[in-house]
């Protein structure tokens, strides 16, 4: 007995010491790539320039991998030659791959990554849940079920997808919302609830309408719904726009997301107009889940891991996370995406499949961590 | 510096039926009552979070109904009972929060705001842990570290919520003293909701006795905080003498056992 006491004592103590030693390494990072500190305008210039360059060479990796191996250098001159408006003196195959068909299913991943991990963190902030994300409240379910009532009855219409997935997102929050009010507000844990009951009862009415669908037809809803990036990209443009917009009205309230994480009552005190916030982030956070989800299906998880892993390196102050995530889950998206094209090819697996078996684990890591 | 007049407020039922009273600069004023008197709802109204049915607030002597959300909350300093922590906020950045209505919208604290959060982080002794994240500090930093938000707002008007509900005895004390000595130096007035008769009796030169959303008796502690106001409004046995130190009004409970056999088991 007291031997396995002093084991159990010597398991605990090692457990403190590697708890410890990550705390060290964690700040040794932060130090190094300038995010120790209080937040400032030129420590979050140096934070996104960091990220931005990331996301460039994780798109450049994401363009040259794929069943035909393009070489780096290449992938730069054809971009090159792109933007500037000259055609690069390289095969007219890798060309025709990398703008034709990798480009925009890499600008997708990015547009459709950005917007998901920053509803994610707004979601966070407005709910004061770190657990809270798109998929988690029901969002998707929501935003889904609009863009494929859309496709049901106004296929012909190009933008209805993405105006009936954000119609179904709003809708959705709203129900959500009215569910999770307790007597005394709206405690949180309610409001999860809330969120995975609305998640069951519309995935069960998305399933019906799938499966009502014929043939080839439902397939392609089918795999959509998983998380499909390799269609849509027509709807690049309109998308990134949405998303772009999307994103800078949750910025604009940045600040006052960082008094609401606290407490509504007391950022009310503060001189924050929290109706206004709530309604405007809301809003824009719907936006940018139907934005993603009309164009790609209903991603998982990169609205939970993102900020999560932002705020673990960068702090928690939403000024750096929004535009942070905005960033880091283009990043991720692309490179899920790309381990989605490339695990099991010929054969592509949806995207969707990656980021749940990344996310999951993080979401009862995090379930843990919060109690 | 603060006036209520005549308030009344109901949800449902009415909370606050006709509540009077005057705060004035320098002031610590204690809000004590039993739960659901209506201390809470009173505050809210006070910095805003509520809007009274009928009756009205002025601060400073201007009415609160026509005072704009910002600069009410540079006036106005909060803590409010409890705050949920689940971000990782340091307690810096927690404190520099309270600098919101002085700044813009968008944009980042001036060197006036940090040099004010420091300042309101070395009276309540929480700037050595400026840098630590607030989801590690104990319930007593985390307290004060909230008082030190409310105080960077260089408020005219301070309003805490049970502010040692949660602290053990020498934190209260210290805490007290900490607001006690911000109303007499700072010429803050302060109105503080608390269970708390002792404390209260010993540090406030104002307690207002609430019950049922009406004043019972409103004067210095010697005055009010008798047996048979304290009896009539909690409803309990309770015995009032001095305290042989400061004088102040001591509350002893009297607690009632049932049988010999309690008695016996203790």
């Amino acid at each position: 007995m007291a031997w396995s006491k002093s084991r159990q004592s010597c398991i605990r103590n090692d457990d403190q010491q590697v708890k410890a030693e990550t705390n060290m390494a964690v700040a040794k990072l932060k130090n190094r790539i300038g995010m120790a500190g209080r937040l400032t305008t030129q420590r979050l210039a140096y934070s996104l320039g960091v990220l931005f360059v990331l996301l460039i060479i994780v798109g450049i990796l994401s363009i040259a991998t794929g069943s035909e191996h393009v070489g780096f250098s290449t992938v730069v001159r054809v971009i090159a030659a792109k933007i500037a408006g000259r055609v690069a003196d390289v095969s007219q195959e890798h060309s025709l791959i990398i703008s034709d068909i990798r480009l925009p299913r890499v600008l997708m991943a990015i547009v459709v990554g950005a917007a998901l991990a920053v509803a994610g963190s707004a979601y966070q902030a407005l709910l004061r849940n770190p657990l809270a994300d798109p998929g988690i409240l029901g969002i998707s379910s929501g935003a889904a079920l609009g863009a494929i009532t859309a496709t049901i009855f106004a296929e012909a219409v190009p933008i209805s997808r993405p105006v009936a997935a954000f119609a179904g997102a709003v809708l959705t929050i709203a129900v959500v919302y009215a569910l999770g009010q307790g007597r005394r507000g709206s405690g949180t844990e309610r409001l999860i609830l809330a969120g995975v009951i609305t998640n069951a009862s519309l995935s069960s009415i998305v399933i019906f309408l799938v499966t009502s669908a014929s043939g080839a037809r439902q397939r392609n809803v089918l795999s959509w719904l998983i998380g499909d990036l390799s269609g849509e990209s027509r709807l690049l443009a309109p998308v990134a726009l949405f998303v772009i917009v999307g994103i800078g009205a949750v910025y604009i309230y940045a600040r006052s997301l960082n008094l609401m994480m606290i407490g509504e009552e007391e950022a009310l005190a503060l001189g924050v107009e929290t109706r206004r916030v709530k309604v405007a982030v809301y809003l824009a956070a719907s936006l940018l889940t139907g934005a993603a989800v009309a164009v790609s299906g209903a991603i998982g998880f990169v609205g939970l891991i993102i900020p999560h892993s932002v705020r673990l390196v960068g702090g928690s102050d939403n000024r750096l996370v929004i535009p942070a995530s905005a960033l880091v889950g283009g990043a991720f998206l692309m490179l899920a995406d790309t381990i989605a094209r490339t695990v099991v090819a010929p054969r592509e697996l949806n995207i969707g499949v990656i980021t749940s078996l990344v996310g999951a684990p993080v979401f009862v890591y995090l379930l843990r961590r919060t109690n | 510096m603060l006036e209520a007049h005549n308030l009344e407020f109901s949800y449902t039922k009415p909370v606050l039926k006709g509540v009077s009273f005057s705060v004035a600069q320098g002031e610590l004023f204690a809000l004590l009552g039993p739960n659901g008197s209506g201390k809470s709802t009173l505050i809210k109204i006070i910095v805003g979070i509520l809007r009274a049915t009928r009756g009205n607030v002025s601060i400073d002597g201007r009415d609160l109904a026509s005072i704009a959300r910002r600069d009410l909350a540079k006036l106005v300093g909060y803590v409010a009972q409890e705050s949920t922590m689940r971000f990782p906020l340091t307690a810096m950045e927690l404190v520099l929060q309270g600098r919101f209505a002085q700044g813009r919208l968008i944009g980042f604290e001036s060197s006036r705001d940090i040099s004010e959060a420091e300042w309101a982080m070395r009276l309540t002794e929480t700037l050595e842990y400026a840098a630590r994240p607030v989801t590690e500090l104990s319930g007593g930093e985390r307290q004060r570290v909230m008082l030190a938000r409310a105080l960077a707002v260089r408020p005219k008007l301070l309003v805490l919520d049970e502010p040692v509900a949660n602290l053990d005895i020498a934190h209260q004390v210290k805490m007290l003293e900490l607001i006690k000595r911000l109303s007499v130096e700072e010429g803050i007035a302060a109105v503080v909701v608390t269970h708390e008769l002792n404390l209260a009796a010993e540090f406030a030169s104002k307690v207002l006795l609430l019950r049922n959303g009406e004043v019972i008796e409103c004067g210095t502690p010697g005055d009010v905080l008798t047996e048979q106001a304290l009896r009539n409004v909690f409803e309990t046995d309770l015995l009032v003498d001095n305290s042989p130190v400061s004088g102040a009004p001591r509350v002893t409970l009297i607690a009632r056992r049932s049988s010999g056999e309690d008695a016996k088991r203790f």
